[in-house]
């Protein structure tokens, strides 16, 4: 059984299996692009381990093909284990090791990344300084303590917290955050139309106001914009009933205790131990026509913590890389007053760069192996005949597959 | 033997070409000097000539305009045509360049039908009609118009390019142009304290005033409307590229009251063509470029040698004997004559000659990589094919490296051709992508993986097809032609250096070699290729990671271009994996490469057709058709190399016949 399963696990023929299954899964899931966008389509193919019918993610949900994850792992299971069952120590084998070991570093790499990368955005209007960046699809509820106009103290409640439609309280808070209504994507108007209701609030912006619930959006370019209504309870009794909603670029504000208070449902801020200002953004064309040349940002960068105080130029194809985090230059506003940088959190970032290395250094090594002894023979035998060692790998010289020595191990 | 005859067919072909690519003799107006003369379109200096051809390829399909001249049909040169269009566009009116396929669009028009193209004139009337119909068109998505609606919206297209040309030198309806700009200079003074005063609330002088507003108004129409910027800076101290269209400029002129002298040259040659005075237009050009080569001597050297590349036709000549060598080795399979192949092996050395002429003269005039845009990677494929394929025909000299090689050039010719319909083939390189470190690596790499996934994929076709059809796979080599087994054994390992191999034992002769069958050594091909081929695909899909990591800090977005050269990885890997694990012998490792031939074309072309991610460049629909075929083609292939091997002629057993 142990025997079998072994043998299973490092077959060739279960390569080549995973292989062209990872071709399926390539092919369809880019094809199915057109019609999901690339977002969803990435996480219904390439990461997740099954693969459902229907795509769009409705019921009845069956699984119908490997996820690329599923492929990727067996993949890698098969590649150790067949090191183990083929592999012998010499010389010989040691460019394949490298670019198989270049090929399961790029593979864990890139699942690594999938967990562990953070990807968020800094929009920065120039002259403004800013330190954090901010989530691209997640939003929170910040309730900010404004009283003090130098700075605000802020707790702010992740949209996971908000779908419970609970009670939410902290010890940084001296009220209650009771969630009423919340909607993890909706639409907002000002006057009655069919299909919304009036929001139900006491105060603020959403008194006069209609929303509805929206499906969540898959396309890559597209936002979920939430919207929920919030009481503000507190021992005395309630403060009143709030709309915080993405569609609101303004915070409700109240008063509690002669301290004032606002509330405001914006993308997840990430904070940086340090600031970026922007001092000036750049949109070069070619000569006579719309074609960009190239888009960069100078940015000040300040970190208070070991007093480093410098400009950095942020452009294409050159990010800055400060402390864990890549500032890349994303997009820009369309008066050209304002640069997006995309920030990336990428822990893994260099395992590509390793992979890379080894695979290359694998091939040299194999291209070698195969051409040393090849022109040695050259030299000592001209027109030698004599089948060379090693160099048709898994084949002989009549085409037919040569048994590798450790299938032998019947 | 018949030495002498592979080198006298080189020869001929050789004195052919160089006829054929001697100038012709010009007219009275020196079209030549003018077509050299910098003007700056998309972003670069290029000459008026690449003007006139990208603008006449995008309009008719192709370069030339048959004219009738006393009864006799000669042709009109694209400059000749530009000339015309710009500075006597009444008469270029008549011409029928506009190029209609679609019925449906040309019942529209009411245009007569059995006609291919059509003359501005004959569109004119319509012309509300087609701007009535763009106007609904222009707001649905590129990949969702239908024919009709493509076919339609490119009419319109090309009408407004070439009305654009037709005020890129003189205003609409100016006749003695230089006589006009005198005037204009005259009435500047006047007609600017005119209109000072007017504005003050002052008495004015009317007449002036109305003078000079008769100027700007067609002025107007050309700063608006002219495509090239044609009148440089005359001021040292601006920068070299501040160029202006020709009424930009001369509306300026009001305020500075100062003629840019290339504005005069320009006047000058228009009335000169216009009164048909060839001395005074060869003059006025000639004092413009003495003009242009004391101030502007880089972008005019690089505009002329633009020119000359443009009339050298580099790779339209290598692809004239591509098809010559691609005959030769197809005759060569039948009539197994050493001084066929000989004869084919120069030509396709001449060809690649050419063709990597051209592609390093396009590399040096764009200051890039090989690679820079959908065009220039057909031309770069069917290069680094063709010279894969002299590398194999070098150590196996048995004619299919030649036959190979000679079509893949020829065919990835035609699809470059077919891609310069779009217009300039030099454009400028977009923020992201303007980085030369990156185009020589990633891009070059990747694309060198497509070749030799495309070469493998030929070589197997060629496979197929000898052994359904003819006795060859199982007939030894020509003990003439062998070389050592280890040349063999080298090109089967994953290297790059095979060619150096190769020709390193091509003297080496075995009589061992000579008996191996054609189907083994094709066998031995294929795999060496794929090696090949794996190496590069990987390489260059991994660099492309690294670049994504650079500039936008994902090493791995699943965009559908990336999909598609990481597809071209995991097939090749495939193909290697089932070789050495013995899933697939010869035929499978052949129909595998067939297959290899899809994967590659579909990520080449068809990835930008889903019109998505960061790479959907290039769309067009005729291309759509032409890849759908392609694959049918190779799927048809396919189940012919699935055929059980009693049917393959080389496979069967001798005849009694054959026998006695």
């Amino acid at each position: 059984m142990l025997t079998s399963l072994y043998r299973f696990f490092s077959s060739l023929k279960l390569t080549v299996a995973c292989l062209v299954l990872g071709c399926v899964i390539v092919f369809w899931g880019t094809i199915a692009q057109v019609h999901l966008g690339l977002f969803k389509a990435q996480n219904e193919f390439f990461r997740s381990f099954v693969v459902y019918w229907p795509l769009d993610g409705s019921p009845p949900h069956i699984p119908i093909f490997p996820g690329g994850y599923f492929i990727g792992t067996v993949l890698l299971i098969n590649l150790f284990v067949a090191h183990f069952r083929y592999y012998q120590p010499g010389k010989r084998k040691i460019g394949i090791v490298l670019i198989h070991l270049g090929v399961v570093l790029l593979l864990l790499g890139q699942m690594l990344a999938d967990f562990l990368s953070r990807e968020s955005a800094m929009h920065l209007r120039i002259g403004e300084t800013k330190n954090y960046s901010e989530a691209e699809r997640a939003f929170e509820l910040a309730v900010i303590d404004a009283t003090d106009p130098d700075s605000d103290k802020v707790v702010a409640i992740p949209c996971s917290l908000l779908v419970r439609r609970g009670e939410v309280s902290d010890p940084e808070m001296p009220f209650t955050v009771r969630v009423k209504n919340f909607y993890a994507n909706s639409s907002l108007v000002q006057q009655s139309q069919p299909g919304y209701e009036p929001v139900k609030t006491t105060g603020g912006a959403g008194s006069s106001m209609w929303w509805r619930e929206e499906p969540r959006v898959t396309e890559m370019d597209r936002l979920d914009m939430p919207s929920a209504t919030v009481e503000i309870a507190t021992p005395q009794g309630s403060l009143g009933t709030f709309l915080a909603s993405a569609w609101l670029d303004q915070p409700q504000s109240f008063t509690y205790n002669h301290r004032s208070y606002e509330l405001l449902l914006r993308q997840e801020r990430y904070y940086l131990p340090f600031s970026l200002h922007l001092i000036e953004f750049r949109h070069d064309k070619y000569p006579g026509t719309d074609i960009p040349k190239n888009f960069s940002s100078r940015v000040r960068l300040q970190n208070l913590e070991n007093g480093e105080d410098r400009e950095v130029r942020i452009f294409m194809n050159n990010p800055l890389r400060y402390e864990g985090e890549t500032f890349y230059q994303a997009s820009f506003d369309p008066d050209d007053h304002g640069s997006v940088l995309q920030v990336v959190h990428n822990p893994s970032w260099l395992t590509p760069y390793f992979s890379c290395v080894l695979v290359a250094i694998g091939l040299v090594i194999q291209f070698l192996s195969h051409l040393i002894p090849f022109l040695k023979r050259r030299v000592a035998v001209p027109a030698s005949v004599a089948p060379s060692s090693g160099a048709v790998r898994g084949k002989a010289p009549g085409g037919r597959p040569i048994r590798v020595r450790g299938l032998e191990k019947k | 033997m018949k030495k002498w005859i592979p080198w006298s067919v080189l020869a001929l072909v050789v004195i052919v070409l160089a006829y054929c690519s001697l100038p012709k003799p010009e007219g009275p107006f020196h079209t030549r000097a003018f077509g050299q003369l910098p003007v700056l379109l998309n972003g670069r200096f290029q000459p008026f000539d690449s003007v006139a051809r990208n603008s006449l390829l995008q309009i008719r399909t192709k370069q030339t305009v048959p004219a009738e001249a006393n009864g006799r049909t000669e042709t009109l040169s694209a400059m000749d045509w530009l000339l015309e269009v710009m500075m006597k566009p009444e008469a270029a009116d008549d011409r029928k360049v506009f190029r209609i396929d679609n019925n449906e669009v040309s019942e529209l028009l009411k245009v007569p039908d059995g006609q291919k193209y059509y003359s501005f004139n004959q569109l004119r009337p319509q012309a509300d009609e087609i701007e009535k119909q763009a106007a609904r068109i222009d707001p649905i998505d590129a990949s969702k118009r239908t024919v009709f609606e493509s076919q339609l919206m490119k009419l319109y297209e090309m009408m407004n390019l070439y009305q654009r040309l037709e005020v890129s030198l003189k205003p609409p309806g100016s006749d003695d142009f230089a006589a006009e700009l005198d005037a204009y200079q005259k009435s500047i003074l006047p007609g600017v304290a005119a209109v000072n005063a007017r504005a003050a609330g002052q008495k004015f002088d009317q007449d002036a005033f109305n003078n000079l507003l008769s100027f700007m108004g067609g002025y107007q129409t050309v700063a608006s409307f002219a495509l090239p910027l044609t009148i440089p800076p005359a001021d040292a101290s601006l920068p070299r590229d501040d160029w202006q269209n020709i009424g930009t400029n001369l509306m300026q002129t009001a305020h500075t009251g100062e003629f840019n002298p290339a504005t005069k040259f320009y006047a000058a040659m228009v009335t000169a063509y216009r009164s048909d005075q060839p001395d005074e237009f060869n003059h006025a050009v000639g004092e413009y470029r003495a003009w242009l080569a004391d101030r502007f001597a880089p972008q005019a050297r690089k505009t002329s040698q633009e020119y000359f590349f443009n009339t050298l036709q580099p790779f339209y000549n290598a692809t004239v004997i591509y098809v010559l060598a691609l005959v030769l080795a197809c005759i060569y399979l039948l009539v197994a004559s050493e001084w066929i192949r000989k004869s084919a092996f120069y030509l396709v050395v001449l060809a690649v000659v050419i063709h990597t002429f051209g592609l390093v003269f396009r590399m040096y005039l764009e200051g890039r990589p090989p690679v820079t845009n959908l065009y220039s990677s057909a031309i770069f494929i069917g290069w680094a094919c063709v010279l894969l394929g002299l590398v194999l025909e070098k150590i196996y000299p048995i004619g299919i490296g030649i036959l190979v090689a000679s079509f893949v050039g020829f065919v990835t010719q035609i699809i470059a051709l077919h891609l310069a319909l779009s217009g300039d083939t030099m454009e400028m390189m977009r923020a992201v992508l303007d980085t030369n470190l990156w185009l020589a690596t990633h891009v070059v790499t990747v694309t060198l993986g497509y070749a030799s996934t495309f070469l493998a994929g030929f070589l197997a076709i060629v496979y197929i097809l000898l052994g359904l059809f003819t006795k060859r796979l199982t007939q030894p080599l020509d003990p003439k032609a062998a070389v050592g087994l280890t040349a063999i054994t080298a090109m089967a390992a994953p290297v790059m250096a095979a060619p150096a191999i190769g020709l390193a034992v091509g003297k080496g002769l075995s009589s061992e070699i000579g008996k191996m069958e054609i189907g083994k050594v094709m066998a031995k091909m294929v795999y060496g290729i794929v090696c090949f081929a794996t190496l590069f695909s990987f390489v260059g899909t991994v660099l492309g990671g690294i670049w994504a990591d650079q500039s936008w800090g994902r090493f791995w977005g699943w965009d559908p271009k990336e999909n598609g050269a990481l597809l071209i990885v995991l097939w090749n890997a495939t193909i290697l994996h089932a070789r050495w694990g013995g899933l697939v012998r010869e035929r499978g490792l052949m129909n595998l490469a067939v297959v290899g031939n899809i994967v590659t074309s579909w990520s080449w072309f068809g990835v930008n057709m889903l019109g998505i991610g960061l790479h959907s460049y290039g769309f067009t629909d005729a291309a759509f058709w032409w890849l759908r075929l392609f694959i049918g083609s190779q799927i048809v292939l396919i189940l012919l190399g699935l055929l059980p091997k009693i049917m393959w002629r080389s496979f069967q057993p001798a005849r009694p016949a054959a026998a006695a």
